[in-house]
C-alpha cells in the first residue's frame, strides 16, 4: 500500500497534475459560488476537455472541480441565503444569520476552515482505509437508509423553538411537496395536474432558491430592514474580518472532529451523500451543544455553521470510496465521473487500486493538495467577497433576484420553472410573514423523497412486511437512536418542569 | 470543405451545422450518444460543425413537444432517443409517439443482461429458473427503471419465455442502474436486470457474473456469456439508441441524414468514440428503423398489457 501511495504522490507532483489540481479547485470554487450551477454541471462541462488526457490527470481535475464546487457553494448560502447546491442548505441555517449580524467575513472563514478540515480528515481516512471501506458501503440496505432519513428529520427540532407546531407543519408541507411528480416505483404521475413540466417533480434548486434567496430578498424590501443595515452597524473592517477568538476556535475543534467522521461515513454510503451528511451533522451538534449554545442554533451559531460545512466536504471525499472501489456512484455527480472514468478506459472496482494504482492513489493524494490550495485561494478573497453585503440594497436585492432566477433557468431551460419560482416565492413570503420557518420545509422535501423511495423498496424486498424495522440490526439501531434523540429533550423538559413545580410548592410550604 | 465530402452526393442536402437536441441532462446516456455521434461526424469531416442542446423534463416529453411545436425551424435538428420513447408513449407519460416525428436511424444498441453477485449461489440461468419455479418471491430482481419500465419488462419477457408467469416477477425499482447494482451487491436483490454494457466493467472487476444476455448472438466483449436464444428461450431484446428529425422533414433531408450516419460507421473517428464507450453498432436506417420501432412497440406493448401496467 505504501508503494501505491508513493506512486500516487509522484504522479500528483508532476507539474501538469499539480496544474490540474489548481485549475480544478479554481474552476470548481468559481462555479460553485454561482447560485444554480453545481458540481454536476461543472463536471459535465469538464468531460469533453479531458478526452486525450492521462486518466489520472483527468480524475484529479474532476475531483478538484467536485470538492471545489462544494467549497464554493457555501459562499452564496452564507452571503445571500442562496444555497445553490443541496449540500450547502444547512450552511445557510446559521451562516446567513451570522452574515446579517455583520460577521460575514467570520462566517466565510469558519466555512473555509471547516471545509478544509473536513476534506483533509476525510482524505486521511481514504488513504488509510479506502479499499477496506468498500464493505462498509455495502452494509446498508434500503431499510437502513429509510431509518437514516427518519433520523435526519429529527434535525427539524433545531428550528422548532417556540413555534413547534409551525415547524412540524412546514416539515409536513415539505414531505408533501416531495411527492409531486412521477411515482418512483410505478412511474404514475402524482399531483402533476397533467402538466408535463411537473412530471419530474419540483426541482430542489427551484424550491431552495425560491423559499430562501427570493423570499429573503423580497422580505428585505417589505420589512425595510435592509441587509445593508446590518452591514452599516458593523464597520467595513469588521465585516470582512476573518478573526476568530481563541474561544471560538476551541468551540469549533470538537465540532469539526465529530462532523468529519460522521460526514465521511455517510459519504461512503452510496445511498446517502453530502446533503444527508450535512443535515445529520447539524442535528447531531445541536443535540451535543450545552444549554445556552443550543438556543443559538438557527440564529448564527458557529457550531451550527461549522458542522454542516465540515460534513458536506468530508462526505464529498467519502463518496470516492464506492466510486473507486466498487464502481457504484453515490450521487449524480459521481455518476457523471464514473461515466468519464470508463470512457478513459479505467475500470473502477475492487481491482482498481492494484491494477491502476497511479489513478487510485493519485486522486486521493491530490485531495490533500487540493484542500490546501482551496484554503490558500479562498482566505485572501474573503474580505472582498464579504464586502458584497455593504452594497446598498437597491443594488443587492435586484442582483440576488437576477442570479437566483438565472441560476434556476440555466439548469432546466424551461420558462415554466421561472413562473413557478415566483409563485413559490410569493407563497413563502406570505408564510414567513406569519412566522412559518422555511428550513423544516426544505429538510422535509429533501429527506421525504429518499424516505419514500427507500421505504417502498424495503417493503417490496420484504414482501410487504414491516418486520425489517426490528429484524435488521442497523435499521433497529438507527430507529432506537432516533427515539433517544426525540425523547431526551422531552424527558429533560418534563424533569425541569417538575423541579420548578417542586421549588414553587416547597417555597409555598415554607 | 465540400471537397472533403465530394465523394458523396449527399453533402448539399446537409446543413452546415447539425444541431443535436438531447431530451435529458448533461452526462447521461442520451447526452453521450449525441455528443459522441457529433464528435465522430465532425472529426471525420462529414459535417462542418455540430451543436448540442440539453432539454430535460417529462422523461423526454418536453423536448419532443418542443421539436414538434417548432418543427418549421428545426430542419437542422436531430433528437436522440431510445427504447423509453416507446415505453413512455405507451404508458402516456407524453401524448406523442415516434410516429409524430421523422425517424432517421437507430445507431447503437445495448443488449439486456441478467447479472448476479460474484458469490451468488446461481451458476447459470437455469439455476435462476429453478429457484423461481420453487418460489418466485425468493428471486428479487432489481433494475434501474420503474415498475413497468424497461428493466422490469425485459425480466418479465425472459421468465415468460421459460413458461413462467411474468406477473409473479418480484421486481424492485431503483432510481438508476448504479443504485440497482448496489442493491445486488448488498444482497438486497438476487438478480439484476441491466444493460450488458453497464455490467461488463463490473464483470471484469470480478464483482458480478453475467449469466445470460438478450442478443441474437454472443458479443465479442463477453464471449462466455450465452444468449437466451441459444439456451432455447425465444427472447431477443436490444435497447437501441437513435435519432429523430422534426415532423414534416423532407425525405431528401432525412435520407441525407441517414446516409451520412451510414458513412460514419467506416470512419476512424467513430471507431474511437464507439470503443471508448463500449457501444455495439446497430444501424437501422429510415424505413427499416420504422419497421423495427413498430415491432419493438408490439412486443413491449403486449408485455405491458400482460403485466397490467397498460
Amino acid at each position: 500500500m505504501l508503494e501505491g501511495i508513493l506512486t500516487g504522490l509522484s504522479t500528483v507532483l508532476q507539474p501538469t497534475n499539480l496544474l490540474m489540481v489548481m485549475v480544478g479547485c479554481f474552476a470548481g470554487t468559481f462555479i460553485g459560488m454561482l447560485p444554480g450551477l453545481g458540481p454536476i454541471s461543472a463536471i459535465a462541462l469538464m468531460i469533453p476537455i479531458t478526452y486525450g488526457f492521462d486518466p489520472a490527470a483527468a480524475m484529479i481535475l474532476m475531483a478538484g472541480v467536485y470538492y471545489g464546487a462544494i467549497f464554493g457553494g457555501s459562499t452564496s448560502s452564507i452571503l445571500i441565503n442562496a444555497p445553490g447546491v443541496a449540500g450547502t442548505v444547512a450552511t445557510s441555517f446559521d451562516g446567513y444569520p451570522m452574515a446579517r449580524q455583520g460577521q460575514a467575513g467570520k462566517a466565510l472563514a469558519v466555512a473555509a476552515y471547516a471545509s478544509f478540515s473536513g476534506g483533509t480528515i476525510a482524505a486521511v481516512f481514504l488513504l488509510i482505509a479506502a479499499p477496506a471501506l468498500a464493505s462498509v458501503a455495502l452494509s446498508f440496505q434500503s431499510s437502513d437508509y429509510f431509518a437514516l432519513m427518519v433520523l435526519g428529520l429529527t434535525a427539524v427540532a433545531a428550528f422548532a423553538g417556540r413555534n413547534f407546531l409551525k415547524a412540524i407543519m412546514m416539515t409536513v408541507l415539505g414531505l408533501m411537496l416531495a411527492t409531486v411528480g412521477s411515482d418512483p416505483v410505478d412511474g404514475i404521475p402524482r399531483f402533476t395536474f397533467d402538466k408535463i413540466d411537473l412530471l419530474d417533480g419540483i426541482s430542489f434548486l427551484l424550491l431552495a432558491m425560491a423559499t430562501f434567496a427570493l423570499s429573503e430578498a423580497i422580505m428585505t424590501v417589505l420589512k425595510r430592514e435592509k441587509i445593508a443595515d446590518a452591514a452599516k452597524a458593523a464597520t467595513k473592517g469588521s465585516m470582512g474580518s476573518l478573526k476568530l477568538s481563541r474561544g471560538e476556535v476551541r468551540e469549533m475543534v470538537p465540532v469539526v472532529g465529530r462532523s468529519s467522521v460522521l460526514g465521511f461515513f455517510i459519504g461512503v454510503l452510496p445511498g446517502a451523500g453530502a446533503t444527508i451528511a450535512s443535515f445529520l451533522a447539524y442535528g447531531m451538534e445541536r443535540n451535543f451543544a450545552p444549554g445556552k449554545k443550543k438556543e443559538q442554533f438557527g440564529k448564527g451559531s458557529i457550531r451550527g455553521l461549522a458542522a454542516p460545512e465540515t460534513a458536506n466536504n468530508a462526505a464529498a471525499s467519502g463518496s470516492f470510496v464506492p466510486l473507486l472501489t466498487l464502481g457504484i456512484p453515490g450521487s449524480g455527480t459521481t455518476a457523471v465521473m464514473l461515466g468519464a472514468l470508463i470512457s478513459y478506459g479505467v475500470n473502477p472496482g475492487p481491482t482498481l487500486y492494484t491494477d491502476r494504482p497511479e489513478v487510485f492513489w493519485a486522486v486521493i493524494v491530490s485531495m490533500y493538495i487540493g484542500n490546501v490550495i482551496l484554503l490558500i485561494l479562498n482566505l485572501p478573497l474573503i474580505p472582498y467577497i464579504a464586502r458584497l453585503l455593504t452594497m446598498p440594497s437597491h443594488i443587492l436585492v435586484p442582483l440576488v433576484l437576477f442570479f437566483s432566477l438565472i441560476g434556476v433557468y440555466l439548469v432546466s431551460f424551461n420558462t415554466f420553472d421561472l413562473y413557478m419560482m415566483v409563485g413559490v416565492a410569493a407563497l413563502a413570503v406570505g408564510l414567513r410573514l406569519f412566522d412559518y420557518p422555511m428550513a423544516p420545509m426544505i429538510l422535509g422535501f429533501v429527506l421525504g423523497e429518499l424516505m419514500e423511495r427507500n421505504l417502498r423498496r424495503a417493503l417490496t424486498v420484504n414482501d410487504g412486511s414491516f418486520s425489517f424495522l426490528w429484524e435488521r440490526p442497523i435499521t433497529l439501531g438507527i430507529m432506537i437512536l432516533t427515539v433517544i434523540v426525540l425523547a431526551v429533550p422531552l424527558i429533560n423538559a418534563l424533569r425541569d418542569r417538575r423541579r420548578a413545580a417542586a421549588i414553587v410548592s416547597s417555597g409555598e410550604g415554607g | 470543405m465540400l471537397a472533403a465530402v465530394s465523394g458523396s452526393a449527399i453533402a448539399e442536402d446537409l446543413p452546415s451545422n447539425l444541431h443535436f437536441l438531447v431530451p435529458g441532462g448533461a452526462g447521461g446516456g442520451w447526452d453521450g450518444t449525441a455528443r459522441g455521434t457529433g464528435e465522430a461526424l465532425t472529426g471525420a469531416e462529414l459535417i462542418e460543425s455540430a451543436s448540442y442542446e440539453n432539454m430535460s423534463g417529462g422523461g423526454g416529453g418536453v423536448a419532443i413537444a418542443h421539436l414538434i411545436e417548432t418543427a418549421d425551424r428545426q430542419g437542422d435538428t436531430l433528437m436522440v432517443n431510445s427504447t423509453p420513447i416507446i415505453i413512455r408513449s405507451l404508458t402516456g407519460v407524453f401524448p406523442q409517439s415516434f410516429r409524430d416525428l421523422t425517424p432517421i436511424a437507430a445507431v447503437i444498441a445495448d443488449y439486456a443482461a441478467f447479472v448476479v453477485a460474484a458469490d451468488s449461489e446461481f451458476e447459470s440461468w437455469d439455476d435462476v429458473l429453478a429457484a423461481y419455479r420453487e418460489d418466485p418471491d425468493s428471486v428479487k430482481i432489481g433494475g434501474g427503471s420503474v415498475r413497468g419500465g424497461m428493466d422490469h419488462l425485459v425480466a418479465a419477457l425472459a421468465f415468460q419465455a421459460a413458461g413462467e408467469d411474468p406477473l409473479a416477477v418480484a421486481y424492485v425499482a431503483y432510481d438508476a442502474g448504479g443504485d440497482a447494482l448496489a442493491g445486488l451487491l448488498t444482497g438486497e436483490t438476487q438478480l439484476l436486470s441491466t444493460g450488458i454494457g453497464e455490467a461488463l466493467g463490473q464483470m471484469e472487476a470480478g464483482q458480478v457474473r453475467i449469466l445470460v444476455m438478450t442478443g441474437d448472438e454472443r458479443i465479442p466483449e463477453a464471449p462466455d456469456v450465452p444468449t437466451l436464444q441459444e439456451l432455447g428461450y425465444d427472447v431477443s431484446f436490444a435497447n437501441w439508441r437513435g435519432f429523430f428529425g422534426a415532423p414534416g422533414l423532407s425525405d431528401e433531408r432525412a435520407d441525407a441524414y441517414a446516409a451520412v450516419l451510414s458513412e460514419m460507421y467506416d470512419t476512424e473517428a467513430w471507431e474511437t468514440v464507439r470503443a471508448r464507450n463500449g457501444w455495439t453498432n446497430f444501424f437501422r436506417p429510415r424505413a427499416e428503423f420504422v419497421e423495427f420501432l413498430e415491432e419493438n412497440e408490439q412486443v413491449i406493448g403486449d408485455m405491458m398489457r400482460q403485466l397490467g401496467v397498460l
